[in-house]
C-alpha cells in the first residue's frame, strides 16, 4: 500500500466518477454512441447525396459540379414524372385503404370472442415476415399463366357458364382471366393490393391499442341515450381514436411513400416504366445504370414531401402534448 | 323471444363473424400459398389445368434442393448474425441516448430529441445511394460488417425513441433514494432503472430484431457474394435465374425464411405489439 504525506492526487478513476455525475457529462456521454451511429451512417450521407446530386458522378468517376443539371433532366423526363405521380398516387390510395379496413378490422377485434388473442396475434403476420418473401408469394399468385386468382375466376366463370348450360367444357382455356402486373393500371393496383395487405395489420392492432383505451361507460352513456352503433363509432369512437389514428396515418405515409420493396419484386417498374416509383427509379439509375448523381437526385426528391409529413408530425405532437 | 335470438345471431353473423373470417383468410392465405407451393411436385404446378388448390402428390424435392443445392442454411446463419449484433448495437445505444434523454439535464438535450425523431422517420430509400459510397470507402463492402453498422441508422431512434417513453414510466423517486444512499448517476442508472426497464428493453429488441431480419434494400445494395447475402436477398437474387423462376424452392425460401422470425414473434407477441404500439405513439 502506498503511505502518502499530502492529500492523495485524486486518481484517474475517481476523477472520471466525479465528472460523470455531473449531468451535462454524463449526458453526452450517454448520448455519443447514438449521435456517433447518426453522424457517420445518416448526417454525413445527407451532405453526401446532396452533393452527389449536383454532380454528374457516374460510377468509378468522381463526378463534376453540375449545379441543378440533374434536376433540369429529370424534370424533363417522362419517367420521372410518372415515377413522382406513382409515388404520390400509390401512397394516397393504399393509405387510404389501409386506414379504413384497418379500422375496420379494429373494431371487429375489440369485440370480446373465442380465440381472441390468438386472432389478434396471426392477424399481424403479414407485417412481421420478411416483405420481400411474402411479395415472393404474391407474385407467384399474380403469375401470367399459373395464377390461382385467374384459376377460381375461370372456374367461377366456368360455373356460371355450366349454370346457364350456354357453353361446355372445351371453352376452360378460353378466358385467360387478367394479367395482374402486365397491364399498366392493373399492375398499379396489385402493387396497391399488396401494400394494403402488409401495412393493414399494422393499422388494425395500433388502432386496437387506441380503442382498448376508451372507457366502457362511455358506450354504455350513449346507449342510454340511445345511439345506434354507427352514432357510437362516429361520436365516441373516432374523436377519442383520433390522436392515435393520426400519428399511425403519418408514420404509415412516411414508410408507404419511400417503398422499393414491391414494385422492385412485383414489377420492376415496368411495364413500360409505368410502375416505377420514386426510390425504384433512383434505384435504377443510380445502381442499375450507374448513373449515381441522376439516382441521388431522385431519390432526395423524396424529401420534401417528407420533411412537411415530419414538420406536420412534430408540431401536432407538441400541441397535443404528447411529448 | 327465440325470433329475437335468432335474428341478433343471424346479425353478429353477418356483421361479425363473417367480415373477421374474410380478413383473416385474406391476411393468412399467402402463407398458405406458400407451404402448398412448396410441397407440389412440378408437373403439378406448371399445369394450368388441374385444380391448384389440391396437392396430389405432396414431395419435398423442393425443401431438399432449397437446403442441399442453395447456400440457404448460410444465409439464415448471416441473417441470424447480423440481426442479433445489429439488435445488440442499436440496444446499447438506444438505452444510454434513452436514458439521457429522459433523465439528464443538458444543454441541447431537447435539439438532440428532435434530431432522433426526425432520423426515426428517415427512410433508408432517401440514403442509400450516399451509403453506399461511405460502406465503401471504409472497406466494408460485401461484409455483413456494412449492414451491422447500417442498420443501427433506423434502429437506433427507434429504440430511443421507445426506451425515453418507457424511462419516463419509472419513478423518478427511486433513482433518487440510490443516490441518497450513496450511488453515482452510473450506478441508479444501471442497478435501478434498467432492471426496471427490462420489460422496454425486451419490446425493442424484439422489434428491432424482426426489423433487422426483414430489411432488404441495403443487404441488396451493399452485399453481392453469394455467401455473405442475407435471407431476403438471398432467395429473390440467387434463386431466380434470369427469367427463370423455380417455383417450389422459391416458396421454400420465403416459407422458411419467414418461419424464424414467426417464432420469435410467438414467443414475444406482448412485447411486439407494446414495441410496435409504443413506437408510434411515443
Amino acid at each position: 500500500m502506498q503511505t502518502q504525506q499530502t492529500a492523495p492526487e485524486p486518481s484517474l478513476r475517481e476523477r472520471l466518477v466525479t465528472a460523470l455525475e455531473n449531468q451535462r457529462v454524463l449526458g453526452y456521454v450517454l448520448m455519443a454512441p447514438a449521435l456517433l451511429l447518426i453522424l457517420i451512417f445518416i448526417a454525413y450521407p445527407f451532405v453526401l447525396g446532396v452533393w452527389m446530386s449536383l454532380t454528374d458522378k457516374i460510377v468509378g468517376t468522381s463526378g463534376t459540379f453540375i449545379g441543378l443539371g440533374n434536376y433540369d433532366k429529370l424534370f424533363a423526363s417522362d419517367i420521372f414524372l410518372t415515377a413522382a405521380w406513382n409515388t404520390v398516387f400509390f401512397t394516397t390510395i393504399a393509405t387510404i385503404f389501409k386506414a379504413v379496413l384497418g379500422m375496420w378490422l379494429a373494431v371487429l377485434l375489440n369485440r370480446k370472442f373465442r380465440f381472441a388473442n390468438i386472432t389478434r396475434a396471426t392477424v399481424l403476420l403479414p407485417f412481421i415476415v420478411p416483405t420481400v418473401l411474402s411479395t415472393l408469394a404474391w407474385l407467384w399468385m399474380f403469375d401470367a399463366t399459373f395464377s390461382v386468382f385467374n384459376w377460381t375466376l375461370r372456374w367461377l366463370w366456368q360455373m356460371e357458364i355450366g349454370i346457364f348450360g350456354l357453353v361446355l367444357k372445351e371453352n376452360w382455356g378460353f378466358f385467360r382471366g387478367p394479367l395482374w402486373l402486365g397491364d399498366p393500371s392493373l399492375a398499379m393496383a396489385s402493387v396497391i393490393l399488396v401494400n394494403v395487405w402488409r401495412g393493414l395489420p399494422f393499422f388494425a392492432i395500433s388502432f386496437l391499442a387506441g380503442l382498448q383505451t376508451i372507457p366502457p361507460d362511455l358506450y354504455d352513456a350513449a346507449d342510454i341515450d340511445g345511439a345506434s352503433g354507427w352514432k357510437k363509432f362516429w361520436h365516441v369512437t373516432l374523436p377519442l381514436i383520433k390522436p392515435v389514428a393520426i400519428v399511425v396515418i403519418v408514420f404509415s405515409i412516411v414508410v408507404t411513400f419511400a417503398d422499393f420493396q414491391l414494385v422492385y419484386i412485383l414489377t420492376r417498374g415496368g411495364p413500360n416504366n409505368e410502375t416505377h416509383l420514386l426510390a425504384t427509379l433512383a434505384y435504377q439509375l443510380g445502381m442499375g445504370s450507374g448513373n449515381i448523381g441522376q439516382g441521388a437526385a431522385v431519390a432526395l426528391f423524396m424529401l420534401p414531401i417528407l420533411a412537411f409529413v415530419i414538420i406536420f408530425q412534430l408540431w401536432y405532437l407538441r400541441r397535443e402534448g404528447v411529448r | 323471444m327465440n325470433a329475437m335470438v335468432g335474428e341478433t345471431y343471424f346479425r353478429r353473423l353477418v356483421v361479425f363473424y363473417i367480415p373477421l373470417f374474410l380478413f383473416v383468410f385474406a391476411m393468412l392465405f399467402p402463407f398458405a400459398w406458400m407451404l402448398i407451393t412448396s410441397i407440389k411436385p412440378d408437373a403439378e404446378l406448371y399445369n394450368p389445368r388441374i385444380s391448384p388448390f389440391i396437392v396430389r402428390e405432396p414431395t419435398l424435392e423442393h425443401w431438399e434442393s432449397l437446403f442441399g443445392t442453395t447456400l440457404f442454411i448460410r444465409w439464415a446463419v448471416n441473417t441470424l448474425w447480423v440481426a442479433i449484433a445489429s439488435t445488440a448495437v442499436s440496444l446499447f445505444a438506444g438505452v444510454l441516448a434513452g436514458y439521457a434523454l429522459s433523465r439528464l439535464v443538458f444543454r441541447g438535450s431537447t435539439m438532440f430529441g428532435i434530431m432522433i425523431f426526425v432520423t426515426y422517420l428517415v427512410p433508408p430509400t432517401l440514403l442509400f445511394i450516399p451509403l453506399t459510397g461511405v460502406v465503401t470507402w471504409m472497406g466494408l463492402q460485401d461484409t455483413t460488417w456494412s449492414l451491422i453498422f447500417t442498420y443501427p441508422t433506423f434502429l437506433v431512434p427507434f429504440c430511443t425513441w421507445l426506451l425515453m417513453g418507457y424511462f419516463q414510466t419509472i419513478p423518478k423517486e427511486l433513482e433518487e433514494c440510490a443516490r441518497i444512499d450513496g450511488a453515482t448517476r452510473l450506478q441508479a442508472m444501471s442497478k435501478i432503472v434498467l432492471p426496471l426497464a427490462v420489460p422496454g428493453i425486451l419490446s425493442a429488441g424484439i422489434f428491432a430484431f424482426t426489423l433487422s431480419w426483414n430489411e432488404f434494400l441495403y443487404a441488396l445494395v451493399f452485399i453481392h457474394s453469394p455467401e455473405t447475402k442475407t435471407i431476403p436477398v438471398g432467395v429473390t437474387s440467387e434463386l431466380i435465374k434470369g427469367d427463370v423462376f423455380f417455383w417450389g424452392a422459391l416458396m421454400a425460401g420465403a416459407l422458411f425464411g419467414s418461419v424464424p422470425v414467426a417464432i420469435v414473434y410467438s414467443f414475444f407477441v406482448e412485447h411486439y405489439v407494446s414495441g410496435m404500439t409504443g413506437a408510434v405513439k411515443g
